[in-house]
């Protein structure tokens, strides 16, 4: 297993690397960040202009500047210049790492015991009408974009906030993923972080939850008609026990790689989550590098976020390989 | 008790030559064993499909948006982008879904984004799921490193987050090279073909162990009409159902992604740039510049997913499914 | 007591089905897949079930632990050393499966669980209704591995289904079947999904796994070979109806339902001691939600006349002790061949007579070939 994983990461590599390139051509050649520089009225001194051009690196080809963000990345760590001075993006990227990873391992984890729970549920009492409601509502949200979602759920918010607290702070925060004074006190921390989390958890929950749960109830009534579990009945075990150690522990399989491989998804994609709310994570980092034509710090997010996808893409396919011992890994 | 169908009353369709034999052999007794009509594989599945009643009228929903929104401009009084001097006007009869803050008639603001948003959808989910069966198919005929190599490229699209990549080449390259809707649909149909690819291929893979096609191959028949003669046509409900989730999926994408700015721009409108635009209107007092658009962008995917579901079951029924 | 059994009382009767019905309601119909099976088990006996897929074997089986989906309508009575099994909770269901009464099922390639060691689902059997401690289901583990003849069972005991073969799966799953001592073991179908060399080898173990635990045994399967060679009583079922049971010589010898003896004729037979032929039952069973009424085997049997397709016949017995048939006809079978009801399949009847003497030949046997009667043409 081992073997096979450093196989893996290594023959990612080359992946990153054409990865990075492609981006790097694509928004180089079509994107100017001195334009708005130059754009000012009144107009800058040529003098500035050519000192941030060659602050950026753009007195250099191309290929060349790749180069050097290359070496320079993997030789000594050093992410590059970005177009905002004062930003350092490494610092950046950590810091947004991690408030985007909170959010999303909480969300998934909700997300995931609602969605087994259903899924199991929803395929013993199949026909029954928990699984007709519990069909209907997967559909709904399977059919609820996130920013509408996330909206509905802050007006709805703001609302609540101003009937049971009017004057005071949001119990519910809508913005931000803490408060610009939080509280001193730890379980103040806590309770102002749970405030914070909260909309965000559920908006980023419900979509997941609503592919997963469908997932398990057919993995889980595929397994639930097989004939081993028909063996574990007919040996005279518990409807539990058949259930849960028999039946679930087959049904979770399918579903575990799924979980790994839209993990990748979130922690890269939870973009309009965090642009509604306003959280400073991974995917605010990503919309700014946008809007500011800011090269290096999207490059460095890049490398973050495709490093994630291989890492999750190899969780999962290792993930099989130890929860059903008919697979060996290659 | 399910109602009895007509239709499927069992029907004596006997030939003389059978009925000759049965007669004789069953000495001299009418036949017993009862026949039932034989029905082309399309009416089976369009039967199968007229069963699913959700699936049934959300067609017809789907299909009364479509007519609002291509036909309903040609009707309405107004056109989507006119400042009238109503500003902020709650649904009234001239105005039935109200207007924004510029006075254009949310009516047929969303009339149009609808428009916008379906012709995305369509396009981007024809247009993949043509690239995405051929490669599949070439790749799951040929095996060997030809589909190792191809799955991998696939692969590699599939697991990068659409919105993300969407974002990078549109900003970017829509600036400079033209910022019509055909263009965004067709970055987006790049980034959804994989997933028709992959389930054409893992039919294909079974598919080509098949005795028709080591018949077909043994009649002398090449490749590629094998392929697209004989394998493809019995793919044909997964292509179909892949086809409807498409556009299921790129209605959401392309309207979260002219939420943010990135997909379609002013002055041409979809239903994302319209709810972009009333975000804040519910607690601003204007509660319809939200919730009309949203509720069609609602009512357009869950109707698709619906169809989508009755075509599955209508393909390829199964008993793990609930009828919805 | 009930007629069906034989004459010696000596050992009891531990399963006592009666007049069993199974009705499944379904989207085009109800399905009528038993219509009045009834069958005693005595302790030490094997009965054969025979018939073809959808004659209702398997369902009366499952029936009997209970194992059918709520949908399915059951009526009549199923006894269990004289306790009536139909209208039991689960729970008492879960005490008798596994323990009192176990079931084989067909597809050893699918009845074990893929993710859990043999050992632990044999353990997981034994634990299920004896409160002793993991060693010693470990152990007991062992030793049943040992009787169905596993070789190497230290080793093999933590090893995974997909490491063992199908045969070998099977004698797992029997193992587990055994692990209890139950009274009564059904096996459905155990050789089918196997090899003709294999299924000795599983054979082998059931006789094993009866002799240790002194079961009686229900053997499900359509094979005529493996019932000749493992059961005392024979039952055969068309259409959801049992339609003959006696015992097994009986059966074999002297069957009284055309059906029975048109199976008998279309098995091929090494001991044949001329070159007979074959002649296969033509047609395919009737389909179960739009019986006729009459006889559901009218459309195949050649002796049909017009008072089958009015009246289903019942069983009756047929003279001899503990053999009854289900025919209106069964006496004018009294010492016919299958060669002489069915017919032979047309393309065969115009090979010449001689054909039979170079078979003949082959064998070094020099005998006499003797006039052949002319097999009766199909039209």
């Amino acid at each position: 297993m081992i073997a096979f994983t450093v196989r893996r990461l290594l023959a990612s590599i080359p992946v990153l690397f054409v990865s990075t390139l492609l981006v790097f051509l694509i928004v180089a050649s079509s994107v100017d960040p001195l334009a708005p520089l130059r754009a000012r009225n009144p107009p800058i001194p040529q003098t500035t202009i050519r000192a941030e051009a060659v602050r950026l690196g753009l007195n250099h080809s191309l290929p060349q500047r790749y180069w050097d963000w290359l070496t320079g990345l993997v030789l000594h760590g050093n992410w590059g210049t970005s177009v905002s001075s004062g930003y350092d993006i490494g610092q950046r990227l950590i810091s947004s790492f991690f408030v985007t990873f909170r959010l999303v391992i909480l969300a998934i984890l909700l997300s995931l015991i609602l969605a087994i729970a259903v899924g199991v549920l929803t395929a013993v009492r199949q026909y029954s009408r928990l699984d007709y409601a519990a069909t209907a509502i997967g559909f709904l949200f399977l059919s609820l974009p996130t920013f509408v979602f996330a909206i509905l759920l802050k007006s709805w918010a703001i609302e609540f906030n101003q009937t049971v607290r009017p004057n005071g702070p949001p119990i519910i925060a809508t913005l931000f993923e803490a408060s610009p004074n939080p509280p001193t006190s730890f379980l103040g921390k806590i309770g102002d972080s749970a405030g914070h989390l909260l909309l965000p958890t559920i908006v980023l929950a419900l979509v997941s939850y609503a592919s997963w749960s469908r997932f398990q109830r057919a993995s889980m009534l595929e397994v639930l008609n097989s004939d081993y579990i028909r063996l574990a009945r007919a040996k005279g075990l518990s409807r539990s026990r058949v259930l849960l150690r028999h039946a679930l522990r087959n049904a979770l399989i399918p579903l575990s790689t799924q979980v790994a491989l839209d993990t990748a998804g979130l922690l890269g994609g939870a973009v309009i989550t965090e642009t509604i709310f306003e959280w400073h994570g991974m995917g605010y980092m990503f919309i700014q590098a946008i809007d500011n034509y800011d090269l290096y710090p999207l490059l460095a997010w890049l490398v973050l976020a495709s490093t994630l996808v291989i890492v999750f893409n190899l969780i999962a396919d290792l993930l099989y390989a130890v929860l059903d011992p008919r697979i060996r890994l290659a | 008790m399910p109602e009895k169908n007509n239709d499927d009353a069992p029907v004596l369709l006997p030939t003389l030559g059978a009925s000759l034999d049965q007669f004789v052999r069953s000495g001299g007794m009418p036949q017993r064993e009862f026949t039932v009509k034989a029905r082309t594989q399309r009416e089976i599945v369009f039967r199968r499909f007229l069963k699913h009643r959700a699936a049934v009228t959300s067609l017809i929903v789907f299909l009364l948006v479509v007519l609002f929104a291509f036909v309903g401009p040609l009707l309405w009084n107004q056109s989507f982008n006119f400042m009238s001097n109503d500003i902020e006007v709650p649904p009234s009869g001239t105005h039935p879904f109200g207007t924004d803050s510029n006075g254009y008639d949310l009516f047929a603001d969303v009339m149009h984004g609808t428009a916008r948003t379906l012709e995305i959808a369509l396009s981007v989910s024809i247009a993949s799921t043509v690239i995405g069966t051929v490669y599949g198919a070439v790749s799951g005929y040929f095996r060997g490193w030809v589909d190792t190599v191809m799955m991998r490229i696939a692969d590699l699209i599939l697991t990068i987050p659409a919105i993300v990549v969407a974002i990078i080449v549109s900003d970017k390259l829509s600036a400079s090279i033209s910022s019509a809707w055909y263009f965004l649909a067709f970055i987006l149909s790049a980034l959804f073909w994989p997933v028709c690819a992959r389930i054409v291929r893992a039919q294909v893979l079974s598919l080509r162990e098949k005795e028709f096609v080591e018949a077909a191959r043994a009649l002398g028949a090449k490749d590629t009409r094998i392929i697209f003669r004989h394998i493809v046509p019995n793919c044909l409900g997964s292509i179909i159902v892949v086809l409807t989730l498409t556009v299921a999926n790129t209605v959401l994408v392309e309207t979260a992604l002219s939420f943010l700015g990135f997909g379609v721009r002013p002055p041409d409108t979809s239903l994302g740039t319209l709810v972009s635009n009333g975000q804040t209107a519910i607690q601003d007092g204007f509660p319809w510049l939200f919730y009309f658009p949203a509720l069609f962008i609602i009512l357009i995917v869950l109707t698709i997913n619906f169809i989508g579901d009755g075509l599955r079951d209508a393909f390829d029924p199964q008993q793990t499914r609930v009828r919805a | 007591m009930s007629e069906y059994s034989r004459l010696s009382t000596e050992s009891e009767v531990l399963l006592a089905v009666d007049n069993l019905t199974v009705d499944f309601p379904t989207a085009d119909g109800v399905v009528k897949a038993v219509r009045g099976v009834s069958y005693n088990l005595r302790a030490g006996e094997v009965l054969g079930i025979v018939g073809e897929s959808g004659s209702g074997k398997s369902v009366s089986s499952m029936a009997v632990m209970g194992l059918l989906p709520k949908s399915a309508q059951i009526r009549g009575s199923i006894s269990f050393r004289g306790e009536e099994l139909l209208g039991r909770t689960e729970k008492e269901f879960m005490q008798l499966r596994g323990s009192k009464i176990a079931m084989i099922f067909q597809d050893p390639m699918t009845s074990l669980n893929p993710v859990y060691k043999i050992g632990f689902q044999l353990a997981e059997a034994v634990l299920a209704h004896h409160d002793i401690g993991r060693e010693a289901a470990r152990k007991r583990a062992l030793e049943l591995l040992e009787i169905v003849g596993i070789p190497f069972p230290e080793r093999r005991i933590d090893q995974y289904p997909h490491e063992f073969s199908g045969g070998m799966r099977q004698r797992v799953v029997i193992a587990i079947a055994m692990a209890n001592n139950p009274d009564v073991i059904i096996a459905d179908e155990p050789t089918t999904a196997l090899d003709v060399t294999v299924q000795a080898q599983v054979l082998e173990a059931l006789r094993s796994a009866q002799r240790e635990t002194g079961a009686a045994m229900v053997l499900i399967t359509h094979d005529l070979g493996v019932v000749a060679g493992q059961a005392d009583r024979v039952l055969v079922m068309y259409a959801g109806k049992p339609v003959e049971i006696g015992g097994v010589d009986e059966i074999y010898y002297e069957p009284r339902m055309p059906y029975t003896l048109g199976l008998l004729g279309s098995l091929p037979r090494l001991d044949a001691d001329r070159a007979e032929r074959l002649t296969p039952i033509q047609g395919s069973p009737p389909s179960l939600l739009s019986l006729p009424p009459g006889c559901p085997f009218v459309p195949r049997c050649p002796l049909a006349k017009p008072t089958c397709d009015e009246q289903e016949p019942e069983l009756v017995p047929t003279g001899e002790p503990g053999h009854y048939a289900a025919c209106h006809f069964s006496a004018s079978l009294i010492g016919k061949r299958a060669d002489e009801v069915f017919a032979v399949t047309a393309a065969d009847a115009a090979l010449p007579a001689s054909y039979g003497a170079e078979i003949e030949g082959v064998t070094g046997q020099v005998t006499a070939i003797p006039e052949q009667p002319k097999a009766e043409q199909s039209e």
